[in-house]
């Protein structure tokens, strides 16, 4: 890209970022978030959301979405983790680049996929051995995120030894719900030789978002968590600077400066280690980097919520002040789609399969 | 609040030119035992591979060529430097001129001072040292007793530096002294003088570390005579010195990479098929090393850029020092080992390296409570 080019798309990206930071400022606030723990639905939220094109942003353009590079989508998703936006933005994008990269239809409002978990085993069976036949869905998806509150989800599933996505309604679907510690909707969806017509089931092809589902979806997740612990700093050190003991501020004391600047270190390595993710997404060592930012943002978040909370005191033990909504989602997130020791035990098996000589150029490639 | 930046950087095609130089160097190196590979090889020096290292175009590869120097970018310099440490190779004798002095010179010296001097570093022929410490001034650094005093022509300097590493083989000590009687502005009045160490007045003794070995001094000025002119900065500027160069001492890749050689020999004793505890581990240990290698490139461009990025340079050292220091605890439990200082296996040898120094590693360039100090103020709490 020439440098002007260059220029006018960080132009762009910051444009994007300030209306949906004003945005998520408006309407993520601790009401909106408390409210959607106890299973209201943010209609003005994603209304507004909906508004700005943003969950159709890797949707291409002669798709019918925005089409926004990659990197940008990824950014206003961190902004999302940030601001705790009680919807399911994350799933959206995901369904949505899984739909469209299987050539499938792309539904309005808010979507969610399936399977996230590597042990859930659906499959697609055909109906008949025509063309136009339609498919039956089979199998158990646990901790489906959102599904009660989404219309469609993007479904991978096996046809034999192909794998396929499938785009599913989720009306008349056998739900239980489930929730993670933030309260996210995390529910058991079971699929009862569930029929879908032949135009909504398309091969996921070596390379496609639904052949890669799960490592995107740690990706995701890792672009979430570099957000929301950027707010965990955020939040502390304003707290420290304004709440007064033994005559001072909090943040005065050595004590709570060495804590929070080890809390800035991880915050910092952990969106590095997300950057770098982010940017390799589309290359040939995606999954090396996207495993180094889950197991390093997952990492990051012990530290991080532990001192967090304790230097908040009681205050911040409470359901009325607003950093919970931060740590929960920090404890969830770090656990789905892979714990840190998932991805951890992957680079270490690969590091291991190259050999010892291999670590440092593995290192150095970009 | 500050925010943290650390753009993500590009190398340029031609930094990877110049990675397969160095590896294609280091390989022959090794092939001809030019060198053993050594954990916290930086504080390694051998001249005769500083000499190799500058034959090959590899010291003051930013600077002009007029002083010897290369005039490549920071990032193909990064590259240099980033090698030689997976590698384990001995840089200890060239790498202070190498990453501050050189630059220091070259940005706040005169261009007669930086001719006689430069080129025969860029040959890794000659070397430098930073007085700073001393025995009652560590991390309160601006309380330097270290006196200059002027004379006719020049000053006499008197007073007594201690760590000094590498002041044994140096040619030339960049001295942190006062100069001016002190005032309420403790940070005013002190100067950073150029000492030429071959001149009388001077002398240097071994400072034995725990392990017996080092390369660290003591460094005793007595009514040494330093001319006119012969300073970085010029005269009072002293402190506003020190804390430019710490950008560049703080956020390189050798605040990080000091065990490496101990993980990737881990990473060879535990082999192709390792249980999970030790995949794990690796790959834990590779996500720090991979967030802090961009972090630390990151800052190399913004150095490029001209900008002094010191809050960023103490958030890396700060955390590779912890992931330095951490290295050899974690390995030791999952290869246990029983080692000597003169064990010959490379894990082994590695491994008791890396546990007898890791105690230096988050004291010197300034300790770890010193570098969170930093943070906690550019987080807006001092
Ligand atoms: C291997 C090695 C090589 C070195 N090479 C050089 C060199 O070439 N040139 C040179 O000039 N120096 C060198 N040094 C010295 C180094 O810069 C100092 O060790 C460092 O600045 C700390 O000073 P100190 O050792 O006097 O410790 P002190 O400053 O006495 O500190 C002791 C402890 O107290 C803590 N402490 C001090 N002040 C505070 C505070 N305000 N708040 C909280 N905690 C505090 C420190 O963090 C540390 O943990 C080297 C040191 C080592 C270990």
């Amino acid at each position: 890209m020439t440098s002007a080019a260059q220029d006018d798309q960080n132009e762009l990206r910051d444009i994007l970022l300030a209306t949906a930071g004003k945005l998520f400022e408006d309407l993520s606030t601790h009401e909106v978030i408390q409210a959607a723990e106890t299973g209201t639905w943010p209609t003005d939220l994603w209304n507004a959301l909906e508004e700005t094109g943003i969950p159709l942003a890797l949707v291409p353009e002669d798709q019918g979405g925005a089409g926004l590079p990659f990197a940008d989508a990824m950014a206003v998703l961190r902004l999302s983790g940030t601001h705790a936006v009680p919807v399911p933005l994350a799933e959206t994008l995901l369904a949505t680049s899984v739909l469209s990269d299987a050539g499938l239809p792309v539904p309005e409002g808010p979507l969610s996929i399936a399977p996230v978990n590597e042990s859930d085993r659906l499959t697609l069976t055909k109906n008949g051995t025509q063309d136009g036949d339609g498919w039956s869905l089979s199998g158990t998806a646990t901790r489906v995120p959102w599904s009660r509150q989404v219309g469609y989800m993007a479904v991978v599933a096996m046809a034999g030894t192909n794998k396929m996505v499938a785009c599913v309604p989720t009306s008349g679907l056998a739900t239980a719900p489930g929730s993670n510690l933030a309260a996210e909707p995390r529910d058991t969806v079971t699929f009862d030789a569930h029929s879908l017509p032949a135009e909504a089931v398309a091969p996921a092809s070596p390379g496609s978002a639904g052949d890669r589902l799960y490592e995107l979806g740690a990706l995701v997740r890792s672009v979430q968590l570099a957000g929301a612990l950027h707010r965990v700093l955020i939040v502390a050190v304003e707290y420290v600077n304004e709440r007064k003991q033994f005559g001072r501020p909090l943040g005065k004391f050595q004590a709570i400066q060495q804590q929070l600047a080890l809390l800035a270190c991880e915050v910092a390595a952990a969106g590095a280690a997300v950057d770098s993710a982010v940017d390799a997404a589309h290359t040939q060592n995606a999954r090396f980097h996207i495993a180094i930012a889950k197991a390093r943002a997952g990492e990051a978040v012990g530290y991080v919520a532990e001192t967090g909370h304790q230097v908040h005191g009681a205050i911040g033990f409470t359901q009325e002040y607003k950093l919970h909504h931060s740590t929960k989602r920090l404890w969830s997130w770090r656990d789905e789609f892979g714990a840190e020791t998932t991805w951890q035990e992957q680079i270490g098996q690969s590091v291991a399969a190259g050999g010892a000589d291999t670590l440092w150029p593995l290192l150095t490639s970009s | 609040m500050q925010e943290f930046q650390f753009n993500p950087v590009t190398f340029p095609p031609e930094a990877e030119e110049t990675r397969a130089n160095v590896r294609a160097f280091l390989a022959d190196e090794l092939k001809n035992g030019g060198f053993k590979p050594r954990a916290n090889c930086w504080v390694a020096g051998d001249t005769g591979f500083s000499e190799r290292c500058g034959a090959a175009g590899f010291i003051g590869m930013t600077w002009p060529k007029e002083y010897g120097g290369h005039e490549r970018s920071a990032l193909e310099r990064y590259v240099v430097i980033e090698e030689m440490l997976a590698a384990g190779a001995p840089v200890g004798a060239h790498w202070v001129v190498d990453r501050q002095s050189g630059p220091q010179l070259i940005a706040h010296s005169t261009p007669e001072i930086c001719k006689q001097i430069l080129p025969r570093v860029t040959e890794g022929k000659s070397y430098f040292a930073i007085g700073m410490s001393e025995p009652d001034s560590g991390s309160d650094l601006a309380s330097v007793r270290t006196r200059a005093t002027k004379v006719e022509g020049g000053w006499r300097i008197t007073g007594t530096k201690v760590w000094t590493s590498y002041a044994h083989m140096a040619d030339y000590i960049i001295l942190l002294a006062r100069s001016a009687p002190l005032e309420d502005d403790r940070h005013a009045g002190l100067t950073q003088f150029i000492i030429d160490m071959s001149k009388d007045g001077v002398s240097t003794s071994p400072i034995k570390n725990l392990h017996g070995g080092g390369d660290f001094n003591e460094v005793v000025f007595d009514a040494y005579f330093q001319p006119d002119g012969w300073t970085v900065g010029g005269e009072g500027n002293g402190w506003k010195m020190v804390t430019g160069e710490l950008a560049y001492e703080r956020s390189g890749p050798e605040r990080f990479l000091s065990t490496y050689t101990l993980l990737r020999e881990f990473v060879r004793t535990v082999g192709d098929n390792p249980d999970a505890a030790s995949a794990r581990a690796v790959g834990r240990m590779v996500s720090h090393l991979s967030a802090l290698r961009h972090m630390s490139t990151s800052i190399a461009g913004m150095l490029e850029e001209g900008l002094s990025p010191n809050l960023e340079a103490a958030v890396v050292k700060d955390l590779g020092n912890k992931l330095e220091k951490e290295i050899p605890e974690i390995v030791r439990l999952l290869a246990p080992r029983e080692t000597g200082f003169d064990s010959r296996e490379d894990y082994e040898q590695a491994l008791a390296i890396s546990v007898l120094e890791a105690p230096s590693f988050a004291l010197r360039g300034g300790t770890r409570e010193i570098l969170r100090g930093i943070i906690a103020k550019g987080l807006g709490l001092r």
